[in-house]
């Protein structure tokens, strides 16, 4: 059960937003830029950072829903799972397994990320702004997977949920709920 | 030096707004709601919860500005701001705050570490159930804040009265209002303005 009082039968941080619309706005608003505007780096790749710093927290909800969103992007699921085991075997591209060793040093701590890190991936390509985002969106899913968690929000196990949900942010993004 | 080319002259968290307008507004926004608007706990005991937090992750910018606009919304108290940090069941706060920043402290670790113990004690207390979710959420946000001032390499000057100063200054103004002085105009957050008007730089 929720630590608090938070309405029923709504799944993950959509509870948590529902219970309090005013932090709700800017944190969809935040992850509606990172993640789903037009951007050099695609949807898809975005959400597999997002995905893999929520499974290194272990976060079931956050990595669930934003896996599904990639899986939705991407095709399938496989590169999903392989990015969560092992992202530096797995069918991506090198810069976004540069980007990937960043964010998992940024989940741990910020200070982790070397001038080494950076250089790596800028030698495969990456820009000023996707390491930025990069950095972003770890630290951003470093808030979003302690608030799921920490309020102890409902988080169950329905694979059709999930996939109907990724669906749902891979084709209209963070603004608004799927029920409204 | 910075990990990527953030504008010059400005320290810590400001210069990675200053990079990327489009992500300043939303984290503005949320800092805003969440440390300086109208709220039940006091502003100053919110910014002790956000300083804790961003020293526990041993943000040198982050627990020294909020340190200062804490300091600023308790009459000027720095002593008390160090007794938080150093050992708060010890500090001259009250005993329902002292419970928000267990709560705060395992959230910094990971929120699955929240127990329903730790809630009931804090509830005990007089905490409400936007209390404690506004805490739960300003631990989990400056995890965030902290990671992107330190994940960026940003400067982070070790002046003390500069974060006094600055400290004071935010306290008056807020984050929002704020922001005027380093970011482009049109990313500034109006009364009543939609999505549409803020795009990617």
């Amino acid at each position: 059960m929720p630590h608090i009082a938070l309405p029923e039968g709504l799944p993950g941080i959509s509870a948590g937003f529902a219970f309090r619309p005013e932090t709700a706005k800017p944190m969809r608003d935040l992850a509606h830029t990172l993640l789903h505007e037009a951007n050099s780096l695609t949807p898809g790749e975005r959400e597999l950072i997002a995905t893999y710093v929520s499974s290194r927290n272990d976060c079931y909800f956050c990595q669930t829903s934003h896996g599904a969103a990639a899986a939705c992007h991407l095709g399938g699921d496989d590169v999903v799972r392989r990015v969560k085991t092992d992202f530096e075997s797995a069918p991506v591209s090198a810069k976004l397994k540069a980007l990937l060793a960043i964010a998992g040093k940024v989940q741990r701590d910020g200070k982790l990320v070397t001038a080494e890190d950076v250089k790596r991936a800028r030698n495969e390509g990456a820009s000023d702004v996707e390491i930025h985002d990069t950095v972003l969106i770890a630290a951003a899913f470093s808030m979003y997977n302690r608030y799921v968690d920490g309020l102890d929000t409902w988080q169950p196990r329905d694979t059709d949920m999930y996939a109907q949900m990724g669906k749902h942010l891979a084709e209209h993004g963070y603004l608004k709920s799927s029920r409204e | 030096m910075p990990h990527i080319a953030l504008p010059e002259g400005q320290p810590g968290i400001r210069g990675a707004l200053a990079f990327r307008p489009a992500t300043a507004k939303p984290l503005n926004e949320l800092v805003e709601v969440l440390l300086f608007g109208p709220h039940t706990l006091s502003q100053g005991e919110r910014e002790l919860i956000a300083t804790y937090v961003s020293y526990l992750n041993d943000c040198h910018f982050c627990q020294s500005i909020h340190g200062a606009i804490a300091a600023a919304h308790l009459d000027g108290d720095e002593e008390l701001v160090k007794r938080v940090k150093a050992d708060f069941q010890h500090a001259a706060i009250s005993e329902k705050l002292k419970a928000l920043l267990v709560i705060a402290s395992k959230v910094q670790r990971g929120g699955k570490n929240v127990t329903a113990a730790d809630v009931e004690h804090a509830r005990s207390l007089g905490a409400t159930d936007v209390e404690i979710h506004d805490t739960v959420l300003i631990a989990a946000a400056f995890c965030m804040y902290n990671r992107y001032v330190d994940g960026l390499g940003t400067t982070q000057p070790q002046d003390e009265a500069m974060y006094r100063e600055r400290g004071k200054m935010v306290a008056r103004t807020g984050y929002v209002k704020g922001s005027k002085e380093y970011l482009p105009t049109e990313a500034i957050v109006r009364e009543g303005e939609t999505h549409a008007a803020h795009r990617t730089a």
